[in-house]
């Protein structure tokens, strides 16, 4: 019933071998050259916890991490991702089994709508994977690259906050 | 009641399905038989289009059809067929792909559907659009001869001015004191992150399942039946979450009418998401210019107030919001003139963007008051004290409750507003000078008709079911709280069910009136259920609650005990044990109580407190602390609505700083419509926000005594920010947004 990769896979024979893991999961398909990996995701796989806000990279509301590494995945051509693996926010954690940083959102009221919310997390896991957040003003500095419109900016800084250890101070409840 | 859950913090329920990904929004529902359609949109801000060459997109392997005026299926004819319930009564709403007419950039002028998104994409670019065009206006400057006056009311709740009160025109004459000024403030696009999108699942009887982004899946249901000739039964309406709105998905956009006329058409389930780029081609927060002249006695006492506002329209709907009436609603003056007037102009319609009117009226008014406590050299919160009003003016009517002076004194304590230093450019930090600022704010908070259904199972578990929506409001929780208060249940045992056309009917979800209004529902279908659960207990061999009647017991931790000694109860599963084994369900509408309203109107207030740094060389700013005090009622869920504020400020820092369309008035097109350019806060601009909620009791807003809180956090945060960079700088602007080209 995976209407997109159907037709990913009959309609078009410019389609390319492609094999990536996707959370922990492998997947062998063929991938038309011009399918962004967020669309593949999406629309492909039925894994809709990638958000599209914008397609241009300017929201950050599709990021996932490629080998541990945060990128707008609306900005990515899937068949570049040949033997990557991928985490999305499905592979983070689940709703009866959340991550740190999940419960965290949850425990501080990380967002509002939801929307922009698992680019946040996938974001500030990616971000605690480089390791160059020390202040709470680079946290935000760093985040700055995922717009939360309903503005949740705060809450969002204080569940990172939270996660690193670094306490509740401004911002948090 | 009893208050285990009301005022705390509760984390949302719908929480964990946000974070994990599993909460779907309208663009994530599949069908196996799913086509995808993209828009082409027009390239011109009025006239015709002459032709579409669609050769060259149908080649795309994949290529479905491509829709136009030209080859459209059936659509009404009668305008009525397209006024939405938030449709101006007296417009012609935009009907897309009706003919081949434009009436603003990037209206709709093709439709292309394909067996998949990049397809449909690739069609999209390949279809040949000629127009017809002829000249447009989208430049108020020059449109301004043509402004209407605003005489009556076309959308149910949009006020007209009030009648003029005393004569302000000779007062402002006779004052010592006088002001006179214009406060210009922009196009601003509501951009909520999730895309507005539409998937219609054809089902196999042919009726239609239609996901939307919408704040009222009733009004999204009435349109597209209404405009494509549906029947209410063959088409259901859902939409559980919604990814940010802010009053853009009030009204159905057109992505559901084109969709939905894809789907019938062909026969097949279609998934059509808008791009960034055509979000900004439909609602928007208009344009607004406003004349105001103040005349105060020397001391500041307000002698005469004047709002002439000017508003930005289409040429199809007289839209309009209630801009100049916030002028003269909170402060205390016998000689008050308040004037509306629209412009039309070759633009999409402006709609509702969170606080609508009131965010611009209060700007200009909370401005125009710093410059009136300059001008007679009062501090500006003594100054709004001795013209504070205890009646609103407008209506000559008895406030159910205002708090806003425990606002001004509990926000000023807490913001240290005593250190501020009244002289500008007198404090600095390093490069930086640094400004304090204050402003008021002011919010309806109004019942509407609500319908809601509670259903308590056997075992005890509770189902409440509403068709309004939750836009990240926190409906759902809010919601789950007050049933389970009413009827003494954990949250973890209250199921809540939003979105579904199949639901109980709601108002809008805007206006900050769902928790008052829905709310009420809700609090009443549990209090009918609680009655029919109480007979169970009372019924009981040897019930302890015999000779008790219903206002004698409460439910709490799941029992029904006696309020005069809780040693004597029954517990819920007992007094459910003993029913029929079917669930207990009592549908309710509720509605505000005229009587007990009659003579009184309902607001939120704020007390706004802001600190700036303004970089002397390069005119940045740097919002680092506001504290935003709020009386908004009683609060239901501490977490959440703080949260509603937080976003309002975060907003407001915006609206103060960064937000505005810009238009190129040669193509009659907004040019910055993208999330780089046409800039909304990041994580960066915002620093210190502190909220406080005041006591406010309001036995007569509504039965729960709360106040919606969608939109009292942002009015009043663009005049604070501007008034301390006033007290920065000593530059005053009068034209949003505050860049830093006014300050250098």
């Amino acid at each position: 019933m995976t209407t997109g990769q159907q037709a990913l896979e009959e309609t078009v024979d410019l389609a390319v071998p492609t094999h990536m893991t996707v959370s922990g999961r492998s997947h062998t398909l063929r991938v038309e050259p011009w399918t962004s990996l967020l669309d593949l995701l999406r629309e492909g796989l039925q894994l809709t916890g990638s958000k599209k806000g914008c397609d241009h990279g300017q929201c950050g509301a599709c990021t996932v991490l490629v080998n541990g590494v945060r990128v707008n995945s609306c900005l990515c051509l899937a068949v570049m991702h040949d033997g990557d693996a991928i985490t999305t926010i499905e592979g983070l954690g689940s709703e009866g089994n959340l991550s740190t940083m999940q419960q965290s959102f949850v425990d501080h009221d990380g967002y509002q709508c939801g929307y922009c919310t698992p680019g946040q997390i996938c974001s500030a896991v990616g971000m605690l994977n480089e390791g160059h957040a020390r202040t709470e003003a680079d946290i935000r500095e760093q985040l700055s690259g995922n717009v939360c419109r309903c503005g949740a900016y705060p809450n969002i800084v204080a569940a990172v906050k939270h996660v690193m250890g670094m306490g509740q101070t401004e911002g948090g409840r | 009641m009893n208050t285990h859950l009301i005022g705390t913090d509760v984390n949302r329920i719908d929480g964990p399905a946000k974070v994990s990904g599993a909460a779907k929004y309208a663009a994530e529902f599949f069908a196996s038989d799913m086509l995808y359609a993209v828009v082409v949109s027009g390239a011109i801000a009025h006239g015709e289009v002459d032709s579409i060459d669609t050769a060259a997109a149908m080649k795309v392997p994949g290529a479905m059809e491509v829709f136009s005026h030209k080859n459209r299926p059936h659509m009404a004819w009668f305008n009525k067929s397209y006024l939405d319930e938030d449709a101006p009564t007296d417009g012609k709403p935009l009907r897309p792909l009706y003919d081949e007419k434009i009436h603003h950039s990037g209206q709709p002028v093709a439709l292309c559907v394909a067996e998949t998104f990049e397809a449909a994409r690739a069609m999209s670019r390949l279809v040949e659009v000629s127009y017809k065009a002829l000249t447009h206006q989208t430049d108020m400057t020059f449109a301004v001869q043509e402004a209407k006056k605003v005489e009556k009311s076309n959308r149910a709740g949009i006020e007209p001015p009030p009648k003029n009160r005393g004569n302000s025109a000779q007062a402002y004459a006779d004052a010592p004191v006088k002001l006179a000024k214009g406060y210009l403030s922009p196009t601003e696009i509501h951009n909520p992150i999730e895309l507005f999108a539409t998937t219609v699942v054809v089902n196999e009887d042919e009726t239609m399942t239609i996901y939307d982004k919408t704040q009222s899946v009733s009004n999204s249901q009435l349109l597209v039946c209404n405009a494509l000739g549906l029947y209410k039964d063959d088409v259901r309406v859902e939409s559980p979450f919604v990814g940010g709105a802010f009053g853009s998905a009030l009204r159905p956009q057109y992505q559901l009418i084109l969709a939905t006329m894809a789907a019938k058409a062909l026969k097949r389930s279609v998934r059509l998401t808008l791009t960034r780029d055509q979000m900004f081609t439909l609602s928007h927060r208009p344009e607004t210019l406003q004349e105001i002249r103040l005349g105060a006695d020397t001391d500041g006492t307000l002698l005469a107030m004047h709002n002439e506002s000017l508003q930005a329209t289409s040429r199809y709907e007289n839209y309009f919001e209630v801009i100049a009436n916030w002028s003269g609603l909170s402060y205390l003056c016998e000689n008050a003139t308040m004037e509306e007037k629209t412009v039309s102009m070759d633009i999409s319609t402006p709609g509702d963007m969170r606080a609508p009117g009131a965010v611009q009226g209060v700007w200009a008014i909370e401005t125009a008051m710093d410059e009136l406590a300059i001008a007679t050299g009062r501090d500006p919160v003594d100054l709004r004290l001795q013209n504070y009003a205890e009646k609103d003016q407008n209506h000559d009517k008895k406030y159910s409750s205002k708090e806003l002076k425990a606002c001004y004194a509990q926000g000023a304590a807490m913001f240290r507003w005593n250190e501020r230093k009244p002289t500008p450019r007198t404090e600095r930090r390093g490069t930086a000078l640094v400004g304090r600022g204050m402003a008021g704010g002011v919010w309806e908070s109004p019942q509407m008709p609500a319908s809601a259904k509670a259903t308590l199972a056997p075992d005890g578990t509770l189902t409440i079911a509403s068709g309004t929506a939750d836009i990240g409001t926190g409906t759902y929780t809010v919601m789950a709280i007050l049933a389970g208060e009413a009827l003494g249940l954990p949250l973890a045992k209250v199921i809540v069910k939003l979105g579904d056309s199949e639901l109980p009917v709601a108002p809008l979800e805007g206006g900050s009136w769902t928790v008052s209004s829905v709310g009420t529902a809700v609090t009443e279908a549990c209090k009918a259920v609680a009655e029919k659960v109480f007979k169970l207990a009372s019924g009981l061999d040897d019930s302890p609650l015999k000779h008790a009647s219903f206002k004698d017991v409460e439910f709490v931790n799941e029992r029904i005990s006696l309020r005069s000694d809780a040693a004597k109860f029954v517990t819920l599963a007992a007094a459910l044990a003993s029913g029929d084994g079917e669930p207990i369900a009592e549908k309710t509408k509720a509605g505000p109580n005229f009587l007990k309203q009659h003579g009184y109107k309902s607001y939120t207030h704020s007390a706004v407190f802001a600190e700036v740094e303004v970089d002397e060389d390069f005119g940045t700013v740097s919002v680092c602390r506001v504290v935003s005090a709020i009386a908004g009622g009683r609060i239901i869920n501490h977490e959440a609505a703080r949260s509603q504020i937080l976003g309002g400020v975060v907003w407001g820092i915006g609206m103060a700083l960064q937000e505005q369309a810009e238009t190129d008035h040669q193509f009659g097109r907004i040019m910055n419509h993208n999330l780089a350019e046409y800039h909304v806060s990041v994580n960066a601009d915002v620093h210190d926000i502190e909220v406080i909620f005041v006591k406010e009791e309001d036995n007569i807003v509504n039965p729960i005594g709360a106040k919606g809180l969608g939109e009292i956090g942002l009015v009043g945060v663009a005049a604070a920010i501007g008034n301390a960079i006033y007290n920065a700088t000593g530059k005053r602007i009068r034209e949003l947004p505050i860049t830093l080209d006014k300050l250098i």
